[in-house]
């Protein structure tokens, strides 16, 4: 019926090619992280422990300072400064990583990060070659927003540990759910390479769309971040309160970062984003102005926007209010997050909504 | 490295020194709880007043805000389709009026729901409010002197100096002001802060919200919105009588539905011919002449993603079929029936399907009144014959064909109910039926005729293929203060999570053995990684001023990292 037929096949044969080849080096990648984990040492289980239950008067005393002198000769050394953790927190050291410290496990590490980039390349040739063989941004259907998605997420993880940042503990989470996310959509949600509805002919398209999947995607980075937290701050809590979590709690807990870095890190990746979040919103808005009259119709897709949107708020402001930080503030998060997904999924799925790309 | 999101603030230790960083609310446990016996009249106001305008509220109110809008996207609500209501009404004979109660069909205009919003926005007044006064009361005044002992600080440096001690807060207060902080001289140190702007985008960011729901609210009260389907050659005018549909605000008055008229001149669509993207859509133009009462015609083309403004009123340009002239002749060959017919499409292809229908005028072989009705479905590009069925393959006219079937009897037109003038409703009518029996179909090319039986008369798919547009004439005024809102508040929110706001202070005293001590401090209103590095540049600045006295390495004997409480 429709000219699906006449688009260019073998490029989509060939993102679709790409998607399985990346499928199977996420998998790869997957095995290595594992091996990362079975591998890494076990050995530095006590450091949490340690700095938990260290006596407390150690530092009671302030701290005198006195400057020593280095026998005579002249060193003009620079000045150095020493941090402080504010009062009233666990001051607990990050773990080392799922290598646990050991050279083979951060080998394996190693492997599967570069495994990781690899199947990056593969998936986003594929979501590529994909909107080359159709002629435009690749997001019209569940399907190529899946990919995309996924992509996104990846990207933005090797896009941070590129610039020095600590997320390598993300690895095995993260590898895991795009795999999901991967099978999901060749299975499921599979849609033929076509054409889309020319309402969507606008260059707010390409903006709402393109920051709309990169919200999303650092999102589920903070959402990974403050689910780890939760874990890991239960465990402190145990440890602190005298308790003796299993051995496997040890093991996984302890290579973590501390939950404080945790939380400051969804803390950081939410608040990043969320004006670019505002903005997807915005934008999304000018252009229902643009193209359907009026710029805010209570839409499903709007409505389920605006929820996410004030959930994510809320989880701000949580932070600034005595009493909801820390657990209280992660399980907002997550809410907020669980919004995104239902929009992304659910609406589309399930709900009836002019999102459904129909029309002129 | 032990970190934590709370706020430095807080710390009780720190005395003056964290004090105003913010103008967030501090909550304490007497805002919690009504206090005293002697609780008054206004002392229960207060009371009342002082919890809305909390964070821990504001908190809930955001909460109450979100799982109310949840509803109205499950629901089909009244603003959004009414058609969907209905359905949902005819379906759910029990929910329905449970639902209406509630007023679920109209979640985003209920009482409930404008309640939470309404007390939001006041909490948010009665929390902006003071923060302002506060805040400049901050700019006024000037950061905090040191604390005792700055080594209980997040970032400490220290060092000994052959400077002398004034030379070296001179030069302090010199770097700093030089980096626009906002730095005076208070006994022994020198204290500085920046980052005020955090504040100032923060308030910005809560002020637009409002000017954002007020802009919303007043469009949503004046907004007028209606639908119209003009064939190529026809016209509107802008009265309530003329639209197909309508919906207004609740304060909107029909005096303000901007006058003017229009005639569609014509519609173009062009469509990719060849290639992968054959059939999709390149143009889709509407060519209008429009006036204004008392003045000249003027000429505009609308396209989809560009409307057609007159005086704050858009007309837009949302749809788009095709309206065959057919001519239907009774027995004796008079016309009774002249005209172009909006088909509706129902697929990408425009294949189109509508009804013909004859009210009047027509009169049978024996010179009865009756009246005739058709069945249309239409394509624009057909497959060709034995190429099975009526489905277009592309959406221009380059082989129409008209497939037809009548029927006589009354349309039932006459029960006074309305009637929608795309569909046949047969119940009152025949099927006209061929010689052989079967019902009588048959598939016109331009200029065809198809005859109907026993000298009923006939009707012929003319050579003009008309094209038709809806339009869609909205007028929603405040838009320009929204997107001016939702900008600011981008900014605003940009500001206030971007921002630091820190102090540092930098002290310089004689020790015990004459040589001057420098120390130095930082402490940003949340812990960031950023605060020991700035501390560390600004140090490194100031030693290349008041270099490390000869014979000695600084080396700070504090712990390093962690000391507890
Ligand atoms: C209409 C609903 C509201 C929304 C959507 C909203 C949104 C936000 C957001 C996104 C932030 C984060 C920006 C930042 O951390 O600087 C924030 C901060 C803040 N909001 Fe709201 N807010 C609302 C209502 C209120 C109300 C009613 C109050 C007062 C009771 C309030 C007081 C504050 C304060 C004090 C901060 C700063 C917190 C800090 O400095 O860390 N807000 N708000």
């Amino acid at each position: 019926m429709t000219l699906a037929a006449a688009t260019n096949e073998g490029l989509a044969e060939i993102s679709n090619y790409l998607i399985y080849s990346s499928m199977a080096v996420y998998t790869l990648a997957f095995f290595a992280h594992m091996a990362e984990w079975l591998f890494g040492s076990r050995s530095k289980v006590a450091r949490t422990a340690a700095a938990l239950t260290a006596p407390k008067e150690a530092a009671a005393a302030a701290p005198a300072v006195t400057v020593r002198t280095a026998g005579g000769t002249t060193v003009l050394d620079k000045p150095k400064v020493v941090t402080r953790a504010a009062a009233g927190t666990r001051d607990v050291p990050d773990g080392p990583g799922a290598h646990g410290g050991t050279e083979k496990g951060d080998l394996y590490g190693r492997i599967a990060v570069s495994l990781t980039a690899l199947a990056f390349l593969l998936e986003a040739s594929g979501v590529i070659a994909r909107a080359v063989s159709v002629q435009r941004a690749p997001w019209g259907n569940m399907y190529e927003f899946s990919t995309t998605f996924s992509t996104v997420v990846v990207g933005v993880y090797l896009a941070l540990l590129l610039a020095g940042k600590n997320v390598r503990w993300a690895g095995l989470p993260l590898v895991t759910t795009v795999l999901l996310d991967l099978g999901l959509a060749v299975t499921v949600l599979y849609t033929k390479s076509d054409q889309l509805v020319p309402a969507l002919d606008s260059y707010w398209l390409w903006i709402h769309v393109s920051t709309a999947i990169f919200c999303g995607a650092v999102f589920y980075l903070g959402a990974v971040g403050s689910i780890l937290y939760l874990f890991r701050d239960s465990y402190e809590a145990k440890l602190a309160s005298g308790g003796r979590p299993g051995r496997f709690a040890t093991s996984v807990m302890e290579r973590l970062p501390a939950a404080a870095s945790l939380d400051k890190f969804a803390y950081r990746v939410n608040a990043a984003v969320f004006p670019l979040w505002t903005f997807t919103i915005i934008a999304g808005a000018i252009w229902a102005g643009d193209a359907w009259g009026r710029y805010w119709g209570w839409d499903a897709k709007e409505v389920w926007s605006f929820i996410t949107w004030v959930a994510y708020a809320a989880y701000l402001h949580a932070r600034a209010t005595a009493g909801w930080k820390g657990r209280k503030a992660a399980y907002i998060a997550l809410v907020a997050f669980l919004c995104f997904l239902w929009n992304y999924y659910g609406v589309n799925m399930f709900v009836n909504s002019l999102h459904s790309y129909a029309g002129v | 490295m032990g970190t934590t999101s709370m706020n430095n603030t807080e710390d009780p230790e720190l005395g003056e020194a964290g004090a105003q960083l913010s103008t967030a609310p501090v909550e304490t446990a007497a805002d919690r709880t009504p206090g005293g016996p002697t609780l008054g009249v206004i002392g229960w106001a207060r009371w009342f007043w002082r919890q809305l305008t909390s964070m821990r509220v504001a908190l809930i109110l955001l909460f109450l805000l979100s799982l109310g809008a949840i509803p109205g996207s499950l629901i089909p609500q009244n603003s959004v389709d009414e058609m969907k209501v209905q359905a949902f009404r005819d379906r759910h004979e029990t929910l329905a009026p449970l639902y209406d109660k509630l007023q679920f069909f109209d979640v985003y205009s209920s009482v409930w729901f404008s309640a939470v919003y309404i007390l939001l926005f006041v909490s948010l007044i009665g929390c902006i409010v003071p923060r302002s006064w506060q805040f400049v009361g901050q700019l006024r005044s000037r950061p905090p002197g040191a604390p005792g002992r700055l080594t209980r600080l997040p970032a400490y440096t220290t060092w000994r100096t052959a400077a002398e001690p004034e030379e070296v807060r001179e030069a302090a207060l010199t770097m700093l002001r030089g980096r626009r902080f906002r730095a005076h001289g208070v006994g022994d140190a020198v204290a500085a802060e920046k980052g005020y702007l955090r504040e100032a985008g923060n308030l910005v960011f809560h002020v637009s919200l409002i000017v954002m729901l007020i802009a919303f609210a007043w469009g949503q009260l004046f907004k007028s919105e209606g639908g119209k389907l003009v064939v190529e050659g026809g016209g509107f005018s802008n009265t309530l009588t003329q639209y197909d549909d309508f919906k207004s605000g609740s304060l909107f008055g029909t005096d303000e539905l901007t006058p003017f008229s229009f005639t569609l001149d014509s519609f173009t669509g062009t469509y990719a011919r060849s290639g992968p993207q054959r059939g999709t859509p390149r143009t889709y133009e509407a060519a209008l002449t429009w006036s204004t009462p008392g003045s000249a015609d003027r000429k505009q083309v609308v396209e989809v993603n560009r409307p057609l403004e007159v005086d704050g009123t858009k007309v837009y340009l949302n749809g788009h079929g095709y309206a065959p002239v057919v001519t239907v002749r009774d027995g004796k060959g008079d016309v009774v029936f002249q005209d172009a017919v909006p088909l509706l499409p129902i697929d990408n292809n425009v294949t189109s399907t509508g009804a013909i229908k004859v009210m009047d005028g027509y009169r049978d072989k024996n010179g009865k009144k009756d009246q005739l009705g058709f069945q249309a479905f239409f394509v624009p590009t057909f497959a060709g014959a034995g190429k099975g069925d009526m489905f277009s393959q592309f959406p221009g006219l380059e082989f129409p064909v008209l497939a037809l079937t009548g029927y006589h009897g009354s349309l039932g037109v006459d029960a006074g109910l309305p009637q929608n003038v795309y569909q046949l409703d047969t119940r009152k009518m025949k099927q006209f039926k061929g010689a052989d029996g079967e019902v009588l179909k048959q598939r016109l090319l331009p200029g065809e005729t198809m005859q109907l039986p026993d000298g009923a008369g006939s009707i012929t798919f003319e050579k003009d293929v008309k094209e038709w547009a809806t339009f869609q004439i909205t007028r929603q005024p405040a838009t320009g203060w929204a997107l001016t809102g939702a900008v600011a508040a981008i900014g605003g929110l940009a500001a206030s999570l971007f921002i630091r706001r820190r102090r540092v202070w930098v002290r310089a005293v004689r020790g015990e053995d004459g040589v001057t001590v420098v120390e130095m401090a930082g402490l940003g209103r949340s812990e960031s990684a950023k605060l020991p590095e700035e501390l560390t540049d600004l140090a490194l600045t100031l030693h290349a001023q008041a270099p490390t006295a000869p014979g000695e390495t600084e080396e700070p004997d504090v712990p390093a990292e962690g000391a507890q409480q």
